[in-house]
C-alpha cells in the first residue's frame, strides 16, 4: 500500500468527522449543558457524600480520613436499628393504607357521574398544601385535649385516643397524615390510567353478565397491574424517606417514631453536628433505595420491550 | 435554648452618653479600615429594637471610623451553621447559646480570641464563670457572654387566687407543686396545674433543671477528671416519678404532651396553665406575643431550692475572620452587649421605649459594674416587681449551676425519658433512668478532659 492510498481515506474520514461535528454542534452544546447541571447538582453531591462518609469534617480545617469509623459508629448506635425498624414499620403501614386507598378512590371517582370535578379537586387539594402545613394542621387534629378527633370521638361517646402521644398509635397516626397529604397525586394517576382503558372491555364484561365487583376484579385491576407495580415501587422509595411527619409531630428525639431521615437530620444538624456520620447513614439509605430503583428500571424495561 | 429573644435585643443596649464614656470600645487595635458582619439584628417586624440596634451601629462606627459594620438578622442556627461557615457566609461575630460553645470549640469552628483579650480591659468586669463557658478548659477563650439567666417558677397569680392559693406564696417544695397543681387543675375548663417539656431537647433541659432544684446533677466529674452520668439515683427517680404521678394519678398536667418551648408560653398566655419552670424573661414574651396580662404573672424561686440551672447567650467569632476582623467584632460585642459605661443609658432607653426593665435576672457583670447594673435596673423598673418578690427574696441563697458538658447531646437522650414518663401510663422510671444513663455515659466518655 502506498502513502497516497493511505492518506486519501484519512482525509475523507477527517472531513466526515468535521461535517458530523458541525451538524451536531448544537446537540453537543445542549448535551454539555445537561451534563454540567447533572455533574454539579447530582453527581458531585453524590460523590461528595460518599467521600464524606469516610471523613471527619468540620468544614473549616482539612477533612480527616477516618476509614470505616463513621460506619462503625453508626452500627454501634442503638438508634440506628430503632430508626430502621420504625422506617420499616412506617413503610409497611403506608403500604396498607396509603397504597390501597388511592386505588379504591380512583375506581370510585371513575364510576361517579355527577360532581366529578368537585370530588377530584377535593381529593387533590391536600397535595397543594405545603407538607409542613399539613403536619401542623394534623397536630391540631391529634391534640388529645382539645383536638378535633377527640372532640368528635367524645361527642359520639366513643373512647378517645392519645394519637401521636402514645407509642402504640403514634406511627399509625403519622401514616394517616402522610396518606391524607399524598393520596391526591396517586389517585389522579390511577384515574388517568383508568380512563385510558378501552370501554369495549367493560361492555364485553357486562354482556357476559359481570357485576361491579367482577368488573373490578377481572377487568380493572388486571389492566392497572403495571401502573400499580410502578406506584408500589415509587411509594416504597418515598415512604422510606419520610421526614416531615415525624419531625413536626413527634420530634427528632423521640425513639418511638425516629426514622432514618430524621436520624440523618439529628446526626448532621440537631444533636451531633457530625456530617460524616450523617453521610454514612445517607449512603446506606442510598444503597437500599438504589436496589429499589434497579428493580423499577428492570420492570419498566421489560414492559416497554 | 430558645429564649431571651426580646430582652437580649434590648436590655443591655444604649447609646453612649459621651464619646469618652465608651469603655473598651476605645480604638480597637485594627490596622487600617475593616468591614465586619455581625448577626442578631432585630427583624423589621421588631421596629423599635431594630431602630435601636442601627442607632448603636451608627454610634459605634462614629467612634471607630476604621470599622464598618454590615449587620445581619438571625442568630446561630445549628441546622445551617456548618454550611454557612464552609460557604464563607458566617458572620464575623455570631450569637450563640451557652449550650453551643463547647461543641464549636471542640470542632474548631470558632476563633480563639485569647491573644486579643488584653486589649479589652473591661472583660475583667464580666463574671469569670460566664467567660469560662466560652473557654476550652486549657486557658483559651473563644467568645464573650452577652447575658445570662437562672430558672425560677413562672406562675399564674389569677389562677392561684381562683384555686384559693396565696399568689404571694408560690410553692417552695415539689410536694407543694403537686398539691397546688391538683388544686389549679380542679378549676376545670382545660386548665392544667403544671406543665413540662419532652420534645426536641427541651425535655432533657428541664429534667436537668429539675435535678438541680433537688440538689442532684446530670453529670458529675470524678477525682480522675472524667465525667459520668449522675442522675440514675433516688433524685432522678423522684423527678420522673413526680411528673408521672402528676400526669396520670393527679391528672394535673393535661393530656397534651410532647411539648416544646413555645407551647407552655402559649398555654400560660391563654390562662390555661398554673405553673412551669422558666426564666423571668418568659413573662414579657407571654404578655407581648401570647396576649397575657402582665399583672397576672408571678415569678418564684425554683421549688426545692437546692440549685438553679443557669444559662445564657453570647457571641463567638468566625474562624475564617482575619485578626483585624476578630478584634473589630470583639470591640462591637463589648460596646453593645457588655459595656459597663452604657448600663445606665441602656436601662434609661429601655424604660423610655416601654421595654421591660426590672425583671429579676442576674447580670453578667461583677464588682462595681454589677452594682451599677442592679441599681439602674431598680431605678428604671417598669414591670410589676412586687410579683417577682418571692424570687428575689430567695434567689441569693440558691446555688447557680451551669449546664452539663455536651448539653444538647445529653438533652437529646433525656428527652425520650421525659416523654415516656409523661405519655406512658405504665412507664418504668427505674428502667428509663438506667437506659438513659448508659447512653449518657457513652457521650461523656468522649468529652475532652
Amino acid at each position: 500500500m502506498t502513502a497516497a492510498t493511505l492518506v486519501a481515506p484519512l482525509r475523507l474520514r477527517a472531513g466526515g468527522f468535521r461535517r458530523r461535528l458541525g451538524d451536531n454542534l448544537m446537540a453537543y452544546g445542549f448535551l454539555a449543558a445537561g451534563l454540567l447541571c447533572f455533574a454539579l447538582f447530582s453527581w458531585y453531591p453524590l460523590v461528595r457524600s460518599i467521600t464524606l462518609s469516610f471523613q471527619q469534617d468540620n468544614l473549616v480545617t482539612d477533612p480527616q480520613w477516618v476509614g470505616l469509623d463513621n460506619y462503625r459508629a453508626l452500627f454501634a448506635d442503638p438508634l440506628f436499628l430503632t430508626a430502621i425498624r420504625n422506617t420499616a414499620e412506617f413503610t409497611g403501614l403506608a403500604l396498607i393504607f396509603g397504597y390501597a386507598v388511592p386505588i379504591g378512590l380512583a375506581i370510585l371517582l371513575n364510576e361517579l357521574r355527577h360532581f366529578t370535578t368537585y370530588f377530584r379537586l377535593a381529593v387533590y387539594l391536600p397535595v397543594m398544601l405545603p407538607p409542613i402545613v399539613s403536619a401542623m394542621l394534623w397536630q391540631f387534629f391529634y391534640d388529645p385535649g382539645q383536638g378535633l378527633f377527640n372532640t368528635l370521638l367524645h361527642g359520639a361517646h366513643l373512647p378517645e385516643s392519645q394519637w401521636v402521644q402514645s407509642p402504640r398509635t403514634a406511627m399509625l397516626s403519622l401514616v394517616l397524615v402522610s396518606t391524607w397529604a399524598n393520596l391526591g397525586g396517586s389517585t389522579l394517576m390511577y384515574l388517568a390510567a383508568l380512563q385510558s382503558l378501552p370501554p369495549e372491555l367493560y361492555e364485553a364484561a357486562e354482556l357476559d353478565g359481570a357485576g361491579l365487583w367482577q368488573r373490578i376484579r377481572r377487568v380493572t385491576l388486571p389492566q392497572l397491574r403495571f401502573i400499580m407495580l410502578v406506584m408500589l415501587l415509587l411509594q416504597i422509595t418515598a415512604t422510606m424517606q419520610v421526614f416531615i411527619e415525624p419531625f413536626q409531630l413527634t420530634g427528632f428525639t423521640n425513639p418511638d417514631t425516629i426514622t432514618v431521615m430524621t436520624l440523618i437530620y439529628r446526626y448532621a444538624f440537631a444533636v451531633n453536628q457530625d456530617f460524616g456520620l450523617a453521610a454514612a447513614l445517607s449512603v446506606l439509605l442510598f444503597v437500599v433505595l438504589s436496589a429499589f430503583a434497579a428493580i423499577y428500571l428492570r420492570i419498566t424495561r421489560e414492559r416497554s420491550a | 435554648m430558645k429564649r431571651r429573644r426580646l430582652l437580649a435585643l434590648t436590655s443591655i443596649a444604649g447609646l453612649a452618653l459621651t464619646a469618652g464614656a465608651c469603655g473598651d470600645s476605645a480604638p480597637a487595635q485594627t490596622s487600617g479600615p475593616v468591614t465586619i458582619t455581625v448577626n442578631n439584628m432585630p427583624p423589621e417586624t421588631e421596629a423599635l429594637q431594630r431602630k435601636n440596634f442601627l442607632a448603636d451601629v451608627a454610634e459605634f462606627e462614629k467612634l471607630h471610623t476604621d470599622i464598618t459594620i454590615d449587620p445581619k438578622e438571625g442568630k446561630m442556627d445549628p441546622a445551617t451553621f456548618s454550611a454557612r461557615l464552609a460557604g464563607g457566609q458566617l458572620e464575623n461575630a455570631f450569637y450563640v447559646y451557652f449550650t453551643d460553645p463547647a461543641g464549636l470549640i471542640a470542632r474548631k469552628q470558632a476563633a480563639d480570641i485569647t491573644p486579643y483579650l488584653k486589649e479589652f480591659p473591661s472583660v475583667s468586669q464580666i463574671k469569670p464563670n460566664l467567660l469560662d463557658v466560652f473557654g476550652d478548659g486549657k486557658g483559651r477563650t473563644f467568645g464573650l457572654p452577652e447575658g445570662n439567666y437562672t430558672m425560677g417558677l413562672v406562675y399564674n397569680r389569677a389562677l392561684f387566687q381562683k384555686a384559693g392559693l396565696d399568689p404571694d406564696k408560690p410553692p417552695a417544695t415539689w410536694d407543694e407543686v403537686r398539691d397546688y397543681a391538683k388544686k389549679i387543675a380542679a378549676l376545670g375548663g382545660g386548665v392544667n396545674g403544671y406543665g413540662d417539656y419532652s420534645k426536641n431537647n427541651t425535655g432533657g433541659w428541664h429534667f436537668t433543671a429539675e435535678m438541680y432544684t433537688r440538689g442532684g446533677d446530670v453529670a458529675a466529674r470524678g477525682a480522675d477528671g472524667k465525667w459520668t452520668a449522675a442522675f440514675n439515683n433516688d433524685t432522678g427517680r423522684a423527678v420522673l416519678q413526680q411528673l408521672h404521678d402528676m400526669r396520670f394519678a393527679d391528672k394535673s398536667m393535661g393530656e397534651r404532651q410532647l411539648l416544646e418551648w413555645a407551647d407552655l408560653l402559649q398555654q400560660m398566655g391563654a390562662g390555661k396553665l398554673g405553673m412551669y419552670l422558666a426564666t423571668a424573661d418568659n413573662i414579657p414574651t407571654i404578655v407581648a406575643q401570647y396576649k397575657g396580662k402582665a399583672e397576672d404573672y408571678g415569678f418564684g424561686p425554683v421549688p426545692g431550692g437546692q440549685g438553679t440551672l443557669g444559662g445564657g447567650g453570647g457571641y463567638m467569632f468566625s474562624p475564617k475572620s482575619t485578626p483585624a476582623q476578630v478584634k473589630a467584632a470583639m470591640a462591637w460585642v463589648l460596646f453593645r452587649h457588655a459595656n459597663p459605661d452604657r448600663i445606665e443609658f441602656g436601662k434609661q432607653r429601655d424604660a423610655a421605649d416601654k421595654q421591660p426593665v426590672g425583671l429579676p435576672e442576674p447580670n453578667i457583670f461583677t464588682g462595681a459594674a454589677g452594682q451599677a447594673y442592679d441599681a439602674a435596673s431598680k431605678k428604671y423598673a417598669n414591670v410589676p416587681t412586687q410579683n417577682f418578690a418571692p424570687f428575689v427574696a430567695a434567689q441569693a441563697s440558691i446555688p447557680l449551676k451551669l449546664e452539663p458538658p455536651d448539653a444538647q447531646k445529653i438533652y437529646a437522650i433525656l428527652d425520650p425519658m421525659m416523654a415516656a414518663a409523661l405519655t406512658k401510663p405504665d412507664a418504668d422510671v427505674t428502667k428509663l433512668l438506667a437506659d438513659a444513663e448508659k447512653q449518657v455515659n457513652a457521650i461523656l466518655a468522649t468529652v475532652q478532659q
